[in-house]
Parts: C-alpha cells; sequence; structure tokens
C-alpha cells in the first residue's frame, strides 16, 4: 500500500483537524504501538528492555519536556536535568512518606512539583530571552543540584548521600528493586510515556499550543491577539518541567534503581537538549528521534565491532563512538538545521507525490 | 453586502452596538510621547469615527507608528489621555486593548512564521475561545467542538480573503503579499471594532495593491470594521480614507477630508519641503 492520501476525502472539520489526517499514518502509528506494547516485551531480550528501551523512552520523555518549553514556546532552559532532579527526589520523599500509595500515583504526582518549581524559574522570562534566560535556567540547574547534596532530608539522611529505590509493587508484582522483571518495568514506563506523549499532542495541536507557538515566533503580536505573555510562558514551564519530573522519576524508579546528585548535573541538561535539537525543535516526534539518535547509536556503535569479529579494547570503542556520533550530529545538522524531524517530514512528503518531483 | 454573502452567522454576528455610527469611537487627546530627550508625539489630538476609514499619513519620522502603537497600548503617553467607547484609559497592556476590540497589523510583517495560515487566522480567534487548559488536555469533546465552531468562523475569513488554496502552507514560505492579507485575516479573527493597519499596501506591486484595498473598503463596509490606516501611498489614501489625519514631526499638521488636506499649504510644504 502506498503511502498517499489520494482518494481520502474529509467531509467534516473534524476529520481535516485531526491529529493524523492520513489513513496510512493511523495503520502506521497502530503498527508502532502494536510492537512497542506487545512484541517487544514479548520478544524482547533483558538487555534491549532494560538497558536500550527503558532509557530510551524516560529521554525521550525529558526530552518531549524540554521540547514543549524550547521548541514550541521558544524559552531556551538549560535546567532540565535539575527539573528531573525534583521530580526523582519528590517521588522518593512521597513513596518513602506513604509507601502504602502506588507508585505509578506518586510517579504522576512527583511531576506536578516538578512543575511547581519550573514556574518558580521560568518567572524572570517575562523580562529576559534568549540567551539570557538560558542563564537564568541555569540557576536553577545549579541551585538544585546543590539541594539534591546540601539538603540531606531530601535523601532521607542516607550516609551515602544517594537515593535508593524502594521495592514497590504493582498488582503484586515488583517494579522496582533486583526483582522487578525488565518487561513490567518497560510496560510501565511505554504506558506512562505513551500517555503524556498522546496529551502533549492534544496540547500543542490546540488554543494552548498555538498560543505557544505564537509567543515563540512573534511575541509583540501574540500580545496584540490577547495572548497574555507571562501567563503562556509560565504554563509551557510548567508542563515541560511537569514532564521532565516524571521523566526524572521514572529514571531513578524504573531505569538506575538508584541515583546520585551527580546524575542530575548540568551535562544531563545540554544532552537533552541536544536531542531537542538533533531531533527537531518543535516535533513531538522529534523528541523520540532525538533520544533514538543520542541514546541509541552508541549502543549500536558499540555492538558493532563485536559483531563483525573485531577484537577493539573497550576504551577504543568508547572514543570511536565519540567521534562518530560527534560527527553524525555535525552531518546532520549541515544537511537539515532543522532536526531529524524535518527530514522525516521531507521524506513524507516525497513519498505522498511518488513518482512526481512535486 | 452583508454578512450572509460570505456566508454563516459566525463572524461579526456579535456587534457591540454601543457607540452609534458616526460618533467617536476613539478619542486621542493632547497625547505626547517622549523617548528620553526624543519628542516622538507632541500634543497631537483627533478622534476616530464609528465605521469611518481614518488614514494617519506624514513623512517618515512624523510619529504615525508611534501613535498606533500608542493606541494599542505598547507605549504609555507621558500626556494626555485616549478614550474607547468613552472609556478613558492611562496605562493599557496590548492584550487588553485586544480584549476591547482593538486589532492590528504591522508595517513588517508580524505573522506567526512556523505556523501554517490556518494556525495563524486560529490564534487570532484565542480570544474568544473559552475552554480552559484541563479541556485542553482532552482535546476530544468540548474542546474540539469548540476548535470547530471557531474553524468554521475562520473558514469564512479564509473564503473572504481568497486564501484557499494556502490553508495549510505555512506562512514563512508564502509570497509577501499573500502574507499580508493573511495577517489582515488574522487581524480580522479577533472580529474588531477598530483595525489598525500598518501600511497595509507597502512594497506591493499595483494589482496587490488594488486587491488590499477591495479587502480594506469590503471589511468596512461589509462587517463595520472602523478602520484607522497608515499608507504612503496618496492615491490610495486619498481614494480609501473618509478623513485624514497629517503628523509632521510629532505635531498634527492637518486634519480633515482628504480634498482638504490636500490643499493645505502645511501638508504641501511638509511633503515637499520650503523653500529658505
Amino acid at each position: 500500500m502506498l503511502y498517499r492520501e489520494t482518494g481520502q476525502f474529509k467531509t467534516s472539520y473534524k476529520a481535516d483537524m485531526a491529529v493524523f489526517p492520513i489513513r496510512q499514518d493511523r495503520i502506521g502509528l497502530a503498527v508502532i504501538l502494536l510492537l512497542a506494547f506487545v512484541a517487544t516485551p514479548l520478544f524482547g531480550s533483558a538487555f534491549l528492555l532494560s538497558a536500550v528501551m527503558i532509557p530510551l523512552l524516560v529521554f525521550a520523555l525529558a526530552a518531549l519536556g524540554l521540547n514543549l518549553l524550547t521548541g514550541y514556546t521558544g524559552q531556551l532552559s538549560l535546567g532540565t536535568a535539575g527539573f528531573m532532579g525534583v521530580g526523582a527526589y519528590a517521588c522518593y520523599k512521597l513513596t518513602t512518606f506513604f509507601p502504602e500509595v502506588n507508585l505509578i500515583v506518586w510517579i504522576l504526582a512527583s511531576g506536578f512539583f516538578s512543575a511547581a518549581v519550573g514556574v518558580l524559574f521560568g518567572l524572570p522570562s517575562l523580562r529576559i530571552k534568549g540567551f539570557y534566560l538560558a542563564v537564568a535556567t541555569l540557576a536553577a540547574q545549579f541551585f538544585l543540584q546543590w539541594c539534591f547534596i546540601r539538603i540531606p532530608w531530601l535523601y532521607n539522611n542516607n550516609v551515602s548521600g544517594a537515593i535508593e529505590a524502594p521495592v514497590r509493587t504493582l498488582f503484586g508484582m515488583p517494579i522496582t528493586g533486583p526483582h522487578a522483571t525488565p518487561e513490567l518495568r518497560y510496560l510501565v514506563v511505554l504506558s506512562i510515556v505513551a500517555l503524556l506523549t498522546w496529551i502533549a499532542s492534544n496540547l500543542v495541536h490546540g488554543r494552548v499550543g498555538r498560543s505557544w507557538m505564537a509567543v515563540r515566533d512573534m511575541d509583540i503580536a501574540a500580545e496584540l491577539m490577547g495572548i497574555r505573555l507571562l501567563p503562556t510562558k509560565l504554563l509551557a514551564f510548567a508542563v515541560s518541567s511537569f514532564y521532565c519530573g516524571v521523566a526524572g522519576a521514572l529514571m531513578v524508579f524504573l531505569w538506575y534503581g538508584s541515583a546520585e546528585p551527580e546524575v542530575f548535573s548540568i551535562s544531563q541538561s545540554f544532552l537533552i537538549l541536544f536531542m531537542v535539537i538533533i531531533g527537531g525543535l518543535g516535533s513531538l516526534i522529534g523528541s523520540f528521534f532525538g533520544a533514538a539518535l543520542i541514546y541509541g547509536l552508541p549502543i549500536v556503535l558499540k555492538s558493532l565491532f563485536p559483531m563483525l569479529g573485531l577484537s577493539v579494547g573497550a576504551a577504543t570503542i568508547e572514543h570511536i563512538t565519540f567521534m562518530v556520533v560527534g560527527a553524525m550530529i555535525i552531518g546532520f545538522l549541515i544537511v537539515e538545521p532543522h532536526g531529524l524531524a524535518s527530514i522525516w517530514r521531507t521524506i513524507k512528503q516525497k513519498l505522498r507525490v511518488w513518482p512526481f518531483p512535486y | 453586502m452583508s454578512n450572509q454573502i460570505i456566508g454563516g452567522p459566525g463572524l461579526f454576528s456579535r456587534r457591540d452596538d454601543s457607540v452609534a455610527k458616526g460618533e467617536p469611537l476613539l478619542t486621542v487627546e493632547n497625547v505626547s510621547l517622549r523617548f528620553g530627550g526624543v519628542r516622538a508625539i507632541s500634543d497631537v489630538s483627533f478622534d476616530i469615527r464609528k465605521g469611518e476609514v481614518r488614514a494617519i499619513i506624514g513623512p517618515n519620522g512624523a510619529g504615525k507608528t508611534s501613535m498606533l502603537n500608542v493606541i494599542n497600548g505598547f507605549y504609555h503617553p507621558q500626556e494626555g489621555r485616549i478614550s474607547f467607547r468613552g472609556q478613558t484609559r492611562r496605562r493599557m497592556r496590548p492584550s487588553h486593548a485586544a480584549a476591547q476590540g482593538i486589532s492590528r497589523t504591522f508595517q513588517n510583517v508580524a505573522l506567526f512564521k512556523g505556523m501554517s495560515t490556518l494556525d495563524n487566522i486560529m490564534a487570532g480567534r484565542t480570544l474568544h475561545m473559552k475552554r480552559g487548559f484541563f479541556w485542553q488536555l482532552w482535546r476530544h469533546g468540548p474542546a474540539l467542538d469548540e476548535e470547530i465552531r471557531h474553524r468554521r468562523v475562520v473558514e469564512e475569513i479564509i473564503d473572504f480573503l481568497e486564501i484557499e488554496a494556502v490553508r495549510k502552507t505555512p506562512v514563512g514560505k508564502l509570497p509577501y503579499g499573500l502574507q499580508k492579507r493573511v495577517e489582515l485575516g488574522r487581524a480580522l479573527a479577533m472580529e474588531p471594532d477598530l483595525l489598525l493597519l500598518d501600511e497595509p499596501m507597502a512594497g506591493m506591486n499595483l494589482e496587490e495593491k488594488e486587491d488590499m484595498c477591495r479587502f480594506i473598503l469590503d471589511v468596512n463596509n461589509a462587517f463595520g470594521v472602523t478602520i484607522a490606516l497608515i499608507e504612503h501611498d496618496m492615491g490610495v489614501v486619498m481614494d480609501l480614507s473618509d478623513r485624514v489625519v497629517v503628523l509632521e514631526y510629532g505635531r498634527k499638521i492637518a486634519d480633515g477630508a482628504p480634498d482638504e488636506v490636500k490643499a493645505s499649504q502645511a501638508v504641501i510644504d511638509a511633503y515637499l519641503g520650503v523653500a529658505h
């Protein structure tokens, strides 16, 4: 079946305004969801699930959150890892205070703590823009990381200074701790990421998303349309930080199992920012592409040498990986400065009119 | 012409008629605006009557755009008062001006470049959309119904401005003349009582200018929108406008019907210069 919208007539605005107006896209999405929810946990190895898929989804969620703020609303932020940390520590405190409440409730609730902190550090955005705002969010990054180290209450006065995910169960099965199966952890992460992606898609396709993009593209004209700048920007900070917070909680509880404050350092913020830029600013699917490229590519490269039968030292592989990934990032940005999502759009456009050029 | 010509009860069906036609809709009284030592506007007074096309002209740097920015709430004048629909205000945010029914286009196109034509005009409907954030999370049911209702109105505007073919094109890719038209559409989507047009015909060729003139007159006649426009093309100004106010170096030097203004010696001097 060709990727072609010929013959698919829209008879209502509702059909025309659907997120996936082309039938083939809807079929494709259904196939991907089926693969992700059924095939991967059934046939994937424990390594694939816990070392590839779960981190990928967690990073994609964090990148999605940052994309809502930077890509859609145009507010550059370097505090992503800090906001992720707020989510992780909030979830840790909540689940140790109230162990009987389901962990998933606390993971989602921790997003609200992160959102509140995000709004607080988003307040300067009314006055400062661009790189200067990035510096203001940098303050959030350092301040929050300082809190994670210096306030022992946050990690329950643990001597190691780290937070460790206590064992929690879902339907009687452990989802955290050493006995949690990768399948279950993967499914929990996937469900939360899928739900939040769907909500993000709802937001960006409606009034809220248009207001965000209006503020990004031309804030003066947006104000004239009756879009009040500060509430719109703060809403973007809140939603974005919510996503980052949930991603942080998922990271510690369903991926790492425990975490030190260094996990939420500035380099993590930069990593997620690169994912957003390479994936495509202002694109939801771009966040997934970016996470896949930056997190997934090194894994592929590392497994490439043993597969080819070459015995190369682990350190050498590490260095080669750095070089190749770096070169590819530069290459992608030269070929398509608007990111992988833009390449994806071009491919789809070419397919739609194939075999004609336009 | 009436609303029915472009179909539907949507656009401009809820008009505010608190000001009768011909009465002053907006009055500017003794407004002065300074930036540091620079007097952009000094002691200017004029009014805009409901239902008319009012032109603001003057040589470059005369303070025309500053005047629009003052009316809009972007700049706050140090002296003077502005009343809109009888309500006087001193300081006002642009979003409040928008909520009161003042809309505008910009001299250099200020569209939302990354969004499609449709989304740009839909963004102009923001003030009329009531469903809150929590409905937006769930884009089915009430929030979607509201979107569809507004989409219908937006489609009326798209029909009216004859931009059906570029509905889904990102506006950054449109030619300049069409961008200006989309910007007019976005301003119209707010269903304003007063529409400020800052050089709607700058940089257009003759044909595009004629189209734009027709749209401006239609907006004025069919929808009853009061229009204040800044324009440098004197032919256009004299044909379109009911009354003209002339500024020079921030002062008002003439005010009246196009023919009176054209005959005024001060205006001729301002435009052609005076021999010393």
